[in-house]
């Protein structure tokens, strides 16, 4: 094309506006982009600030009410009396049961995410991704309650483990570990085992997909330069990856430690008859009627997680975010 | 001379990828060594055999006469710059540099003590409370540099350390690191793609093409007396010449080179010479670059800035330097 052409080119500089509403809204949205930020943000906001928070508020001031012991009436005038029932030796029995178990499950999903995590970050390409969410993500589609039945007659006495084990002639291990005090059981599935087992099996994929994530974003060449510094894998391992993943698993511990603190389902199909604060706070509400004792409960998991995140961030977990 | 690495017939595919094929190599030690060639070439590959990501699908390397292969990388006396330098983001300037002292189990103190000298051999003292985001590539480039040297290596491996730095500050770092290299006596293995970078630098420079070496030699080996085609024209852009051409002024039918800079050009039209057309300009300050067709064979002269050129278009007589004609050992 010579100069000449370009110059007798008919299309102007400026385009005009396309016209009609949403035309106008197009430019009104490009200058004013915070416009459009606050378009979008306000359903979910409105959402999250009214619907989400505030009816955890509602509930929440419920604790500070009492209940009248003899109408069964909930009386609606401020009283710590309901946290001087929540803190009788029972209660606290169900709480410290309740944060235990939370914390070993936890502890469990890290130990068995992170080997999964890190060969779906560093190694798995193409298809082996494909496979690995897949993998990862598949029992979520099929129902909780399936899956924790299922998981009760794994466990139980006549269940395909017991089985297992008697033909690799190991049965006398599950009966040592099923003779111990507070884990064991007369079987598995009425044991806090096997709550711990299910527990750990339903909530794994909330920790390997932050995991996962957390050492996605480690750049390979971190690694080598740490064994080029003259660090072996060990050493690598606790100087660089694992301070690298620390978000992703703290991020994976929320769910799996705060899921564990709430669940009231897998406790009681799966396990002892000992409560949970999960449990506790579903018998509260319903057959004993006393909400503002259920309310009460449902404080100690937030108040726990309050503290987890705040000590998780004094020990600079989400330092390398 | 002590040799501070040594490739034996090394090999190294990635599948049907021969990244580095058959090579032989000798890096003397207290020597620096450049490895030039285009992305590709497997000169990276080279280096990382050397460090240790890399192990030989054949072929032995050794290190200061010592077997490398099955070594990993955190039993070799080796350390790396990297290219995007692979600093540790969790941590201070300080630890980063102290990093290699803290795995060999030398104590808090001494190594602190330590990676502050090494911060101030590469001018950041000071800098140690630092995270690594907060610094300029430059000075994430010379943490990286104190952070290997801390640790006294046998050889640096340098991979493209100055790659991403703009042009001023590269020339800088250019200067520093030979600078660097001479007072500490290290042996220094420098990949780049920078011809000028190696010429500039090293002692001596491989040029790599498809995972072979073509040429080793000093700087003024490689430029002036290129062995094949692909050396002339990857190093300073020289014009590559064709056996009938250079028979005509040689007497030999090889392929020949001749630098831009030999090239006079001079607007006469009759007389000795090569009769050619001027078909483009390229000012470049000091110099100008100049196209030419001589007869369907495209050649490129460099001549002074301020020199009386003739419009583009015309017809030019091209002189050169019998002796600057050189002949290459390629085949014709």
């Amino acid at each position: 094309m010579t100069i000449a052409a370009v110059q007798s080119n008919p299309t102007p500089a400026i385009l005009p506006g396309s016209g009609g509403m949403r035309g106008a809204l197009s430019d009104l949205f490009w200058r004013r982009p915070k416009f459009l930020l606050t378009l979008m943000l306000a359903p979910s906001l409105l959402w999250l600030g009214i619907v989400y928070i505030g009816s955890l508020f509602a509930l929440l001031a419920q604790s500070f009410f009492s209940i009248d012991e003899f109408s069964g009436l909930i009386n609606r005038e401020f009283t710590l009396k309901t946290y001087g029932d929540l803190f009788q030796a029972a209660n606290l029995d169900i709480i410290l049961r309740t944060v235990t178990m939370a914390a070993l499950v936890t502890l469990a999903s890290a130990v068995i995410a992170f080997p999964i995590a890190y060969y779906a970050a560093r190694y798995a390409r193409g298809r082996w991704k494909a496979l690995f969410y897949l993998g990862v993500m598949l029992p979520l589609w099929s129902s909780y309650l399936v899956k924790i039945y299922a998981w009760k007659l794994i466990l139980a006495k006549e269940g395909i483990l017991t089985w297992l084990l008697a033909k690799l002639n190991l049965l006398w291990l599950l009966d040592a570990w099923l003779s111990l005090p507070v884990v064991g059981g007369n079987s598995l599935s009425v044991s806090f085992t096997g709550t711990f087992i299910v527990f750990v099996y339903v909530w794994l994929p909330f920790m390997i997909l932050p995991v996962q994530a957390a050492l996605e974003r480690v750049p390979g060449n971190l690694v080598e330069a740490s064994s080029d510094l003259g660090a072996s894998p060990g050493q690598t391992f606790r100087n660089v990856l694992f301070p690298l993943a620390l978000p992703g698993i703290v991020a994976g511990s929320i769910f799996t430690f705060s899921l564990t603190l709430g669940d009231y389902i897998i406790p009681q199909i799966i396990g002892t008859s000992r409560l949970f604060i999960g449990q506790a706070v579903y018998s509260q509400q319903g057959t004993a009627g006393n909400i503002p004792l259920a309310a009460a409960f449902t404080v100690v998991p937030i108040v726990i997680m309050g503290f987890y995140l705040w000590g998780a961030k004094r020990m600079g977990a989400f330092d390398a975010l | 001379m002590t040799s501070a690495v040594s490739f034996k017939q090394v090999s190294r595919h990635f599948g049907s990828v021969r990244a580095v094929d058959a090579v032989d190599l000798e890096i003397a030690a207290g020597e620096f060594f450049a490895m030039l060639g285009p992305s590709g070439s497997g000169k990276t590959t080279c280096l990382r055999l050397i460090a240790g990501f890399e192990q030989p699908t054949a072929g032995s390397i050794s290190i200061f006469g010592e077997r490398a292969e099955g070594v990993p990388p955190y039993r070799r006396n080796v350390n790396t710059v990297f290219q995007d330098y692979a600093l540790f983001p969790h941590l201070n300037v300080l630890d980063n540099v102290a990093y290699g002292l803290m795995v060999k189990g030398v104590g808090k103190t001494e190594r602190l003590k330590a990676a502050e000298e090494a911060l101030s051999l590469v001018r950041l003292p000071g800098y140690g409370t630092r995270r690594p985001g907060q610094l300029s590539g430059g000075q994430r480039q010379r943490v990286a540099l104190a952070r290997a040297l801390v640790n006294q290596p046998k050889v640096l491996l340098l991979d493209e350390p100055l790659g991403a730095l703009d042009l001023k500050l590269r020339e800088n770092m250019q200067e520093e690191l030979k600078s660097l290299q001479k007072v500490l006596g290290i042996t220094f293995v420098f990949v780049t793609h920078d011809q000028g970078e190696a010429l500039s630098m090293a002692d001596r420079v491989a040029v790599f093409n498809d995972g072979k070496i073509m040429q080793v030699g000093t700087p003024e080996d490689i430029y002036q007396r290129p062995n094949t085609r692909f050396v002339a024209d990857f190093v300073g852009s020289s014009n590559v010449l064709p056996p009938d051409f250079v028979q005509r002024y040689s007497g030999q039918h090889r392929w020949g080179s001749l630098r831009p800079e030999s090239i006079r050009v001079s607007s006469a039209t009759s007389g000795d010479g090569v009769a050619a057309r001027l078909v483009g300009t390229n000012y470049l300050g000091a110099t100008t670059r100049l196209a030419l067709d001589a007869d369907g064979l495209r050649l490129h002269a460099v001549v002074p800035a301020g020199t009386s050129l003739p419009a583009e278009g015309e017809a030019v007589m091209l002189t050169f330097n019998r002796d600057s004609l050189h002949l290459m050992d390629e085949p014709a």
